[in-house]
């Protein structure tokens, strides 16, 4: 095609726009303009961090008055006694090995999901027939909660430490599933087509569209999954656990270490966040055109 | 570069005794019916008609994405049995990878031959610098404009030196001047080509400007309701449009698509029970202003 043509016809947003060499902005303009930008941000950044500090007030008021109004705060540990206990629990190994395991546990029980899980909804989601003969029992055994499956799991694995793994991984599997499986009956047909009239075959369509075009459901399959991993992880520790972040605080609770208890949420909540910052992340890495 | 892209002594395009009807519970519908048309090698064809007519599914059929219920497509004297790289195509909807860079998707063709990285890169590079795109060669399709996308899309249907390009109303979800540049820019490119076009679109203009013999087809169940050759001289230019030849031409492909497009709405206003709106007049007047 004549070049001549394409310059006329781009619609060039490449072209640089010729001003004048202006004198550099000083650093006032240049701090009030980053201001003016960053506005929305900061704003949300700074009632963010008041209203955490406005919590960790009420929280300490509400215990150190040992308000009781329907609700009772008498037992109720304060902030302040929260923070020594932890100052207290970050030289315990002890504390430290129930944070281990249960990071380990998850872990385990997560990846085996996410190893079966996605996989498998990329064939049902692909083979008609693999999809009607495994729907109706996922369909099944999806209402179960996990924590419904504890005296089943400890049945059916030898040890506690495998049906603690084995609950963590049914509460992850079925959202991992279900998403996966929703990702893939979205595929664009005309995509599918595409690489087909590009001489693409039945594996380079399954790698190369497929499989790309579910990754976004495949993300939130995994994020979700990884929530219901660490309330099914908790939920077994406290029945069945001799080790682990949920254990840690159902024991606190018998041991009367009312500080501790708080403590133990806290740390579930920090490392449930965590995870689901890592796959955020992951998801970040993985699908590069998604990120604006 | 053109004998790299396409060869030009090949891409007969055959379509012949051809129907195409669909099951539905009330019975079998006729989408096509009794249709013969045929591309020369190195011919730009266009196929227009009303709405609903089937030359979309006439294309689908070409590219091999739908088997006709009687009939048989070939090209160059093989029938068609399924999609296939030497039958490119370009959708109206741009259909580009979104998780492919522009060059990744302009590289899609070549990598599924299996040739290796280093060359399909190069190769696509070349592309993407004949269509004024090797700026954005790293950009992701969400980042172009329309217009960007379609020739991403059109250059990425020509990298893997199909016989036959095949277009579903392309320019379709363009605005009005971008459309005008890409009709151009689409001409040019075949110009230097020299590849077999055939080209769905509902654009009488569009249709004109670009073709060599224009296939206009009736209301549904489609068939041909007639061929008209356009002896416009080469290379075109849009200056063009506004010769008498150009608007001769327009004048006749106009009034054979407004029968049939009166039917296919006739047909629907009756169902609907409002056959006191005089749509007859109403038809004839807004051709009139057009």
């Amino acid at each position: 095609m004549p070049a001549t043509a394409v310059a006329e016809a781009g619609p060039a947003p490449a072209a640089p726009p010729k001003t004048p060499p202006k004198t550099p902005p000083s650093f006032g303009t240049l701090a009030l303009r980053w201001y003016r930008l960053n506005q929305g941000r900061l704003r949300a950044t700074a009632i963010g961090i008041a209203s955490l500090i406005a919590f960790l007030l009420v929280w300490h008021l509400l215990t150190t008055y040992r308000v009781v109004f329907f609700v009772r705060f008498t037992n109720v540990p304060s902030p302040l006694a929260v923070y020594a206990s932890f100052t207290k629990a970050i030289h315990d190994p002890k504390f430290l090995m129930h944070i281990l395991l249960s990071c380990r546990r998850i872990f385990i029980g997560f990846s085996l999901a996410a190893i079966v899980g996605v996989p498998l909804g990329l064939i049902m989601g692909r083979f008609k027939l693999v999809h009607e003969i495994i729907f109706p029992v996922a369909e099944v055994l999806r209402p179960i909660p996990a924590i419904a499956w504890v005296p089943m799991a400890i049945m059916l694995w030898p040890t506690n430490e495998q049906s603690i793994v084995f609950i963590t991984f049914l509460g992850s599997f079925f959202p991992i599933l279900v998403n996966t499986l929703h990702g893939m009956s979205l595929v664009d047909p005309v995509l599918v087509r595409a690489a087909q009239c590009l001489g693409a075959r039945e594996r380079s369509i399954f790698r190369e569209v497929y499989f790309p075009a579910s990754l976004p459901h495949i993300f939130t399959g995994l994020t979700v999954g990884m929530g219901v991993a660490w309330v099914s992880l908790i939920a077994a520790e406290m029945i069945s656990g001799q080790y682990g972040i949920g254990y840690f605080t159902w024991e606190a609770y018998s041991l009367v270490q009312y500080a501790d208890i708080a403590l133990g949420m806290i740390a579930i909540g920090v490392l449930g966040l965590g995870s689901s910052l890592l796959i955020r992340g992951a998801g970040q890495l993985v699908m590069p055109w998604r990120s604006t | 570069m053109s004998e790299m892209l396409a060869n030009p002594s090949k891409g007969h395009i055959e379509v012949r005794n051809f129907s195409l009807s669909y099951d539905s519970i009330e019975g079998p519908v006729q989408a096509v019916t009794d249709t013969q048309i045929h591309v020369k090698p190195g011919e730009f064809v266009s196929i227009v008609g009303p709405s609903g007519c089937g030359k979309s599914t006439l294309l689908n059929a070409v590219a091999g994405f739908l088997k006709p219920t009687t009939g048989i497509v070939t090209v160059d004297g093989e029938r068609v049995n399924g999609p296939s790289a030497e039958r490119g195509m370009v959708f109206q909807q741009y259909s580009l990878f979104p998780w492919k860079t522009v060059r990744e998707n302009v590289e899609f063709g070549l990598k599924m031959r299996g040739m290796p990285r280093s060359q399909r890169e190069r190769a696509a590079r070349t592309l993407l610098g004949l269509a004024g795109l090797e700026a954005f060669e790293k950009h992701y399709p969400d980042k172009l404009s329309g217009g960007m996308k379609q020739r991403v899309g059109i250059v990425r249907a020509l990298a893997t030196g199909p016989k036959v390009l095949l277009l579903d109303e392309p320019f379709g979800a363009l605005d009005a001047q971008t459309r005008v540049i890409m009709q151009q820019i689409l001409t040019n490119m075949w110009q230097r080509l020299k590849i077999s076009v055939l080209f769905v679109t509902h654009d009488i203009d569009e249709a004109i400007f670009l073709s060599d013999r224009v296939y206009c087809m009736t209301a549904r169940p489609g068939s041909i309701k007639a061929e008209i050759p356009i002896p416009l001289e080469r290379p075109r230019q849009q200056s063009m449009m506004m010769s008498s030849e150009f608007l001769a031409l327009r004048r006749g492909l106009m009034s054979l698509i407004r029968e049939e497009s009166l039917k296919a709405m006739g047909g629907e206003i009756t169902d609907m029970g409002m056959q006191g709106l005089n749509i007859e007049l109403h038809g004839h007047s807004l051709a009139d202003v057009i």
